[in-house]
């Protein structure tokens, strides 16, 4: 597999550095890994870098996971990337919300690797 | 206090957070489910689910009193919307530690920003998993992002909430507490 980079936006760092190994314990091997403690972090950084995955959380203050999501596709920021939600809001409510701004994939905290690998892989290679 | 700036931030979550309102629903109340609402088997079915998942332990409710360090660590997520309260995860200095180093694979001498970061996180994700196991709470019931407290001697106070759950678990040699505060209910 050629070298994936990842976004991984969410205020806990101990979230990222979670979510980042579960991807590579998933098998995404090498792995680049972009970290962004909030949404707005996270816009400037895919102004200024490419990413071929992003994983995002949704409850965070400042500016939420799906106003993020809606700012990257408002500014066409990435085009044709996948992005994942990663969050404590499991109702089909909220999946629905995650799927119109849209998003790709939608994981509940807490996950396994397992479920990482199922619902990231198939996106990264179908990108 | 600090439950209060808590639960104004859920409130402000689940009305959108971002700005956007929220979808109009069918009206819901929790008031004929509370028995589901306050099942104690939801919270310790969530705990163990975190625990398991998250940190790779297990963790078994415990009925004794338990020994706590008088250096704690704890965290407060805020519910808000169609039940109000909080949900508040309490442990001690070593446990804190122990718990930051299941998480992230390294090892801490002290409380700082990021075993703070992981007790606010493991609280955040109780929340969830504990309202998500009924239907109703997991679509209208927002969360805030977490508070933590470090320090100690210091009490949490709710005046006649609808109902409480206090657990204490174990895990390895150490012991938590998870209390599920309700003081509204729709």
């Amino acid at each position: 597999m050629s070298e994936v980079r990842a976004l991984i936006v969410d205020d806990s760092s101990v979230m990222r550095k979670i979510v980042e190994r579960a991807l590579r314990q998933a098998g995404l091997d090498p792995l680049v890994v972009l970290e962004a403690g909030s949404g707005t972090e996270g816009l400037d950084l895919l102004r200024a870098r490419n990413v071929d995955l992003i994983l995002s959380d949704i409850n965070m203050p400042s500016m939420d996971g799906l106003e993020f999501l809606r700012q990257i596709r408002a500014q066409n920021l990435a085009p044709g990337i996948p992005v994942v939600m990663i969050t404590t809001e499991s109702s089909e409510e909220h999946v629905k919300q995650a799927i119109q701004a849209g998003a790709q994939g939608y994981i509940r905290k807490p996950f396994t690797a397992e479920q990482v690998k199922e619902r990231v892989l198939p996106l990264v290679h179908a990108a | 206090m600090l439950l209060n700036g808590v639960r104004r931030a859920a409130i402000a979550l689940e009305r959108g957070g971002s700005g956007k309102v929220m979808e109009p629903t069918m009206p819901v109340s929790l008031r004929e489910s509370l028995q589901q609402v306050s099942d104690p088997r939801n919270l310790d079915a969530s705990v163990e689910e975190v625990f398991r998942l998250m940190l790779g332990v297990e963790c078994r409710r415990e009925h004794g009193g338990g020994h706590q360090e008088q250096d704690s660590v704890t965290a407060v997520v805020g519910f808000g919307g169609l039940l109000s309260g909080a949900c508040v995860f309490s442990t001690g200095r070593t446990a804190a530690l122990e718990i930051a180093g299941f998480m992230t694979g390294m090892q801490f001498e002290e409380v700082d920003d990021t075993v703070k970061d992981g007790i606010g996180e493991i609280c955040n994700m109780l929340a969830g998993a504990w309202k998500g196991k009924v239907p109703e709470l997991a679509a209208n019931c927002g969360l805030s992002v977490p508070a933590v407290i470090t320090g100690r001697d210091y009490k949490l106070h709710v005046q006649a909430p609808e109902f409480q759950l206090h657990h204490l678990y174990r895990f390895q040699e150490s012991t938590f507490a998870v209390t599920i505060v309700c003081d509204g209910l729709q």
